[in-house]
């Protein structure tokens, strides 16, 4: 298909290097005219997923890298991070919504990630997650 | 952007204190850090206590900068005071309603509304 498009970068621990890619993601989807309010959700999952490799991952490690994959197949974007921590268990992430947590200013990043996009996957370390997004019918 | 510089025009209104971000992004980390300041200056050091954050220019957040709300939420709840939320569009509503924060803070339509009975 004419509008698909493939890419890997690697950026070092660094959130504007992440923002960079965010970026270079974002305008090439608006080339291929993905809706403007689908793009609204993969943004704010790309800004989640993306700190969180680089934060929390990789602890602003500057030796250490995040790998970036972004393959657009005409109806679907998939998105791959990973960062070189140790990874999590992200059925250890309290619920943000419970009563006992929702003054708690942090624990919302994977949980806005989950309700924007149509697949979250982390692996089975937990250093790298697959997020991808199918285009909505227009 | 220099570190200094002004995330948010602050407005008095009688009593109350209207404080409009200024960016449309509210993603990036020292950005965030530095609206945090700012907003808790409004409490801290100045003392204000009747506070209106305007969303308008606002179109994107991240949780980070949730994060940031809530605790400004909690300085100016214990500080006697009270916080109200307005003009957010949409999208962003959306994910205030997601987490569920809708409940937590008093999100107003517009600046009309909230500086309504404040």
């Amino acid at each position: 298909m004419a509008d698909a498009f493939e890419f890997k970068v690697t950026i070092p621990s660094d959130t504007a290097e992440g923002h960079s890619v965010q970026e270079r993601i974002l305008s090439s989807l608006e080339e291929v005219g993905f809706p403007d309010k689908d793009l609204f959700g993969v943004k704010l999952a790309l800004e989640e997923g993306i700190v969180n490799a680089i934060k929390h991952g990789n602890g602003m490690d500057p030796s250490k890298n995040v790998f970036v994959e972004c393959d657009y197949n005409g109806s679907r974007v998939r998105v791959i991070i990973e960062d070189e921590g140790s990874g999590f268990d992200p059925g250890d992430v309290p619920d943000p919504t419970d009563d006992t947590n929702i003054d708690k200013p942090s624990g919302r990043g994977l949980m806005l990630m989950r309700a924007f996009m149509s697949l979250v996957e982390y692996n089975d370390k937990g250093n790298r997650v697959v997020l991808e997004k199918v285009r909505s019918e227009e | 952007m220099s570190a200094g510089q002004r995330r948010l025009d602050i407005e008095q209104i009688g009593e109350v204190t209207v404080a409009k971000f200024v960016d449309k992004k509210i993603l990036d980390e020292n950005n965030i850090q530095m609206i945090g300041n700012q907003l808790f200056g409004l409490v801290e050091e100045d003392g204000r206590k009747k506070i209106v954050l305007d969303f308008t220019a606002v179109e994107y957040l991240s949780s980070a900068a949730l994060g940031k709300l809530i605790t400004m939420d909690k300085k100016v709840k214990s500080a006697g005071g009270k916080l109200r939320l307005c003009s957010i569009r949409p999208d962003i509503y959306e994910v205030f309603a997601i987490t569920r924060l809708n409940k937590l803070f008093d999100i107003c339509d517009d600046q009309d509304a909230a500086l309504q009975g404040f």
